[in-house]
């Protein structure tokens, strides 16, 4: 909905824009003398060489010489043929139409362009009156400012990062959440639930991959609390990813028989004890683990889950989902997740086709084809990706690398 | 509601320069004054249109309005007031705008002041404009607009480019597109021409204003972006052939060439059909060098993979307004009447063969710079055209070019008598020997090995070229011929075009003397120093006094302070820092600078060892600000030449006193 201040704003920035062409359209106006502009010009050189000689600059041969060439210029000029008279009919309709184009066709340009490109019903929003407005009104964006303000003022005050890092997690900022869950720790000091967590935003920060950093920390949750099941889940994804499919298949046994019935992360562990094809024991299902992975999905410069559909193209992106899109994601089902990560790494996939020259995305892809059992297209995107860099000898070894890694390339028998 | 107000705007002044672009052109075709006349008012209109668009894009960022996507990503509220405003124009889009913005205010300068200009010429004139503009704010709107708006804003900006956060972000992209864009006024007044089919020895005059506020704006804005990039990227570098550089020094050499071809047109009527070549070949280069540095082709070939659309679009522009002017040239320029006989030994030949130089020297440039690009988009190879090619094939051509530069101004129209001429500059060549002579023994006494035999040479060179300009000037006041008075008399009687000349040239001497005496006599000195070490560069000690930690708005800084001293007599302290931005996660470095006379002390640091040694790298730089005085005395002789009043024809002429003052003085 246009506010009407707006409106009113168009409506006199529209009338003001015919106005300066109907305007001059109006007035009277005789043709000037086309040979008289020329002729300033030529009397001026005529007069200038007067000047030059008079103060002795200009030898009088020269002088004389270039006042002829001049003279010889105002006559071609003044001989030149006259305007012809104006038909009054056809001015008249000439005028008529050009009136007609300001009067119908800038305001139907003006209007039709702006209906694609503008955003009327969104109100401006400087900081200042953000900042100043009533918390109940506020927006996630200004609340998590307002607790880095603070951070920022009172740097050692851990309770802060601890507030923001699962946020700046949903939010996408991956980097962000991961200096404050290590901040966290620094000033709150240690615990299993913090270290649990700051392994589980650096996974999400190597885009799904258990790094040994992550390992380390989850080691160390395992250390203080030796049942965490978040933990346990995630070392068991990094003794996957690093092929070793029994200790994996171990570890997540282990976990589902240590799990109450109804607890939220069973499904989860279920489906990837089904994925590395060990038997996945009995008890119930549910749910819920590391939603925060696929969050990952609403980062800056990929697409958001619900694309805001009125300022379409891409730098209208926001920069993390709101509140809600935060919230339909945790709600969604085992199945919906799996779905979402689909989707992630196709949209990833069709990033590459289009782009090709993203060695850090052929990696990221073809590890998670792998991760998702889908061991054609790991291959497939591998080939891809040694063909997108032939000539590039490192990124060649960095691709054989992770061949061997994951055991898929020609080295591995295939 | 600001940002839409923008949007709508910059949407209208679209309209209206459609409106522009056909209605005055129909006019001069049907040779109708009412609708020729339609073509100032419009031109004012827009000018408001676009300028309210920046404004409103201006006070977005000054407010920092994360609602608009463009403020999001280039902007960050804890940055001073400056950098919020100069980050409006930071940016691809909001360059764009301001480019936009400066073809603006052109047009309207046109209509204000194109009072002397026939209906015609005007209305052509302004419509060739309106064109230009039309297709810059369809591609600002259509694939770069700066008012699209973001759903749920964020708390904070992306912050600026670093590197960007400086005061030379406020002067030197607004220098450089007044240059660029100027040019398109020339680049109008040779389109029109070519559609009426004709041209005069007035066009040149009406045309010479504008070409030289373009040029003197170009020459400010490259000598700018040199001292900037001298002072911010940290290794004391001032010109490194970098496609970025080429791509504004090539509108520069196009635009140095077509006024010197212009004054052949306006004095001899000769020249007409290659002036407007070089009025066409000059608006190109800026184009290309707009789209170039914006477009990110130049960094590389696949960023027109990344936006198809603003490449495709890009690519466009380029062909219409380059291939059509083109072709609209090859079509008429047959039908242009040539004028003006003269011999190879004159005024004239002297400035064929300058512009036979320059535009050599911009071929090799233009060649130096898209070659690599050309041979990347076929077959894939990469390779690198660095200085050593620019050096010699640039430097190849500019050595005869400066050379023969004070011969030309000497010369007479039609014929020219070289022996007078050189007889006449012998005593600036004398002056030449003698600094060549004083230099290469100076070099010799300081140090063992003599450096550079070519550079005292140059250095003769760049003196010959300043006697030259100072002869020129002698000569026509008749000092040494004539009595002191008159000769006084006849100096201050000069027409201020003459100075402009004389002081151009000067200044191209002093930009020559700066350049030889930087690149032979430049003494470099690296080093790890630890808190109250001392290194020794030349005459001068550096002793590293503290290193400290300092907060900016939106950055840390790491701070080293050197004390200098010369002969053991302190003369102050230089700091170099290091800045660390916390949104970008990247850092500057900011290298400390002292001036002494015309050299600098350059100082910048590198990383902190763990056992307490900074990196450093001092460097001192003999008379290398001589390198932009140059420049900005070349300007100052544009801007001479602009307010000399034979440019104001048709102004009422304040000579006639003078003019009864000459003639008894001349007697």
């Amino acid at each position: 909905m246009m506010p009407s201040s707006l409106f009113a704003a168009f409506a006199l920035m529209t009338a003001a824009a015919v106005m300066a062409v109907l305007w001059p359209l109006a007035r009277r106006r005789p043709l000037k003398d086309e040979k008289a502009a020329d002729l300033a010009v030529y009397r001026d050189q005529l007069a200038e060489l007067e000047r030059d000689q008079a103060a002795g600059r200009l030898p009088a041969a020269q002088a004389e010489a270039a006042r002829v060439e001049v003279s010889r210029r105002m006559l071609a000029t003044a001989d030149a043929a006259p305007e012809p008279a104006q038909d009054p009919v056809r001015a008249r309709s000439r005028r008529r139409l050009a009136a007609g184009l300001a009067l119908v066709g800038v305001p139907l340009a003006a209007i039709g362009l702006y209906v694609m490109l503008g955003t009327p019903g969104l109100p401006g929003a400087p900081l200042a009156a953000r900042l100043a407005a009533p918390p109940d009104r506020t927006d996630v964006a200004i609340l998590v400012r307002k607790v880095e303000d603070h951070l920022a003022a009172n740097p050692s005050d851990g309770q802060g990062y601890e507030i923001l890092a699962p946020v700046y997690l949903r939010l996408g900022r991956v980097d962000d959440a991961v200096r404050a869950y290590a901040q966290a720790i620094r000033y709150l000091g240690d615990s299993a639930e913090r270290r649990a967590s700051l392994g589980e935003a650096l996974v999400v920060q190597a885009d799904g991959i258990v790094t040994k950093d992550a390992v380390a920390a989850f080691q160390a949750a395992l250390a203080q609390d030796p049942t965490s099941p978040r933990a346990r889940y995630f070392l068991g994804l990094a003794a996957e990813q690093d092929g070793r499919k029994d200790e994996a298949a171990a570890i997540w046994t282990k976990l589902v028989q240590d799990s109450p019935p109804n607890a939220p992360w069973l499904g989860l562990v279920r489906t990837a004890l089904g994925r590395i094809g060990a038997p996945v024991p009995p008890p119930p299902s549910a749910a819920g683990l590391s939603g925060s992975v696929l969050r990952r999905d609403a980062a800056p410069g990929t697409p958001p889950l619900a694309a805001p559909s009125l300022a379409a193209p891409s730098l209208a992106t926001p920069p993390g989902p709101n509140a809600q899109d935060v919230e339909a994601a945790a709600q969604l089902d085992a199945a919906g997740r799996a779905q979402m990560i689909q989707g992630m790494v196709d949209r990833l996939q069709q990033r590459l086709d289009a782009d090709p020259k993203d060695l850090d995305g052929w990696l990221r892809l073809v590890r998670a084809r792998t991760v998702l059992g889908e061991r054609d297209k790991a291959v497939a995107a591998l080939a891809a990706a040694r063909a997108a860099f032939a000539d590039d000898a490192s990124a060649q070894a960095r691709l054989g690398a992770l061949a061997n890694e994951l055991k898929i390339g020609p080295e591995a028998g295939n | 509601m600001i940002a839409e107000i923008g949007q709508y705007a910059l949407i209208l002044a679209l309209a209206l320069a459609l409106v522009q672009m056909v209605v005055p052109a129909w006019g001069a075709a049907k040779g109708d004054p009412v609708l020729m006349g339609v073509a100032a008012p419009v031109a004012l209109a827009m000018l408001i249109f676009v300028g309210g668009a920046f404004a409103c894009l201006v006070a977005l960022y000054v407010t920092s309005d994360f609602s608009v996507a463009n403020v999001v990503e280039n902007s960050h509220s804890q940055m001073p007031l400056v950098y919020k405003i100069t980050s409006t124009w930071g940016n691809h889009e909001g360059s764009m705008l301001l480019w936009a913005l400066v073809l603006a205010v052109f047009g309207a300068l046109v209509a204000l002041f194109g009072g002397n200009l026939p209906d015609r010429l005007k209305a052509n004139v302004l419509a060739v404009q309106a064109s230009i503009a039309t297709a810059f704010l369809l591609f600002i709107l259509l694939t770069s607009n700066p008012f699209l708006r973001v759903l749920s804003p964020p708390g904070e900006g992306r912050d600026l480019n670093p590197v960007l956060q400086d005061p030379g972000l406020a002067i030197h992209p607004p220098l450089l597109y007044l240059g660029y864009v100027g040019l398109s006024i020339a680049f109008a007044f040779a389109i029109a021409a070519l559609i009426e089919g004709r041209i005069d020895a007035a066009w040149a005059r009406w045309v010479r204003p504008w070409t030289l506020t373009a040029w003197i704006f170009l020459t400010l804005g490259i000598a700018m972006g040199s001292y900037w990039a001298y002072y911010e990227l940290g290794w004391g570098g001032w010109w490194f052939w970098d496609p970025v550089e080429n791509a504004s020094l090539m509108p520069w050499l196009a635009a140095t060439a077509l006024l010197h071809s212009a004054v052949v047109m306006e004095k001899r009527d000769a020249l007409k059909v290659w002036t407007i070549l070089l009025a066409i070949l000059a608006f190109s280069l800026s184009l290309i060098g707009t789209f170039l540095v914006r477009s990110g082709v130049l960094t590389s070939v696949h960023a027109f993979a990344t936006d198809p659309l603003r490449g495709v679009f890009i690519l466009a522009i380029l062909v219409v307004f380059i291939g059509g002017s083109l072709a609209l040239f090859a079509l008429r320029a047959g039908e242009l009447r040539q004028g003006g006989l003269f011999a190879p030994i004159s005024r004239e030949g002297a400035l064929v063969f300058n512009n036979l130089f320059l535009t050599a020297a911009t071929a090799s440039v233009f060649v130096g710079t898209l070659y690599p690009l050309a041979l990347e988009a076929l077959t894939g190879d990469k390779i690198t055209v660095g200085p050593p090619f620019f050096n010699l094939t640039f430097g190849g051509l500019m050595l005869p070019l400066v050379f023969a530069m004070p011969f030309g101004p000497l010369l007479a129209w039609k014929r020219g008598d070289l022996l007078g001429v050189a007889q006449r500059l012998m005593l600036a060549a004398g002056f030449a020997v003698v600094a060549a002579v004083v230099t290469a023994a100076a070099t010799a006494a300081v140090s063992e090995e003599r450096g550079p035999v070519l550079a005292p040479v140059a250095i003769g060179l760049a003196v010959f070229i300043i006697a030259g300009a100072l002869t020129d000037i002698a000569e026509r006041a008749g000092i040494g011929r004539v009595s002191a008075r008159l000769a006084v008399r006849r100096l201050t009687g000069l027409p201020r075009s003459t100075f402009g000349t004389a002081i151009a040239h000067l200044g191209v001497g002093i930009c020559l003397l700066g350049i030889v005496s930087e690149s032979a006599w430049s003494l470099e000195k690296i080093a790890a120093v630890r808190i109250g070490e001392t290194v020794t560069i030349g005459t001068r000690d550096l002793t590293l006094a503290r290193v400290e930690n300092r907060a900016g708005p939106n950055f840390t800084s790491r701070v080293a302070v050197f004390e200098i001293r010369e002969g053991g007599i302190s003369q102050g302290t230089v700091e170099a820092a290091k800045r660390q931005f916390a949104a970008r996660q990247m850092a500057t470095t900011e290298s400390g600078i002292r001036t002494f006379g015309f050299s600098q002390l350059y100082v910048s640091i590198g990383e902190e060892h763990a056992d307490g040694a900074l990196s450093m790298r001092a460097t001192w730089k003999p008379f290398v600000t001589l390198i932009w005085l140059g420049a900005v005395v070349m300007a100052l002789g544009g801007l001479l030449s602009l307010a000399d009043r034979r440019l104001r024809v048709g102004a009422p002429k304040p000579a006639r006193m003078r003019r009864g003052a000459l003639p008894a003085a001349a007697e």
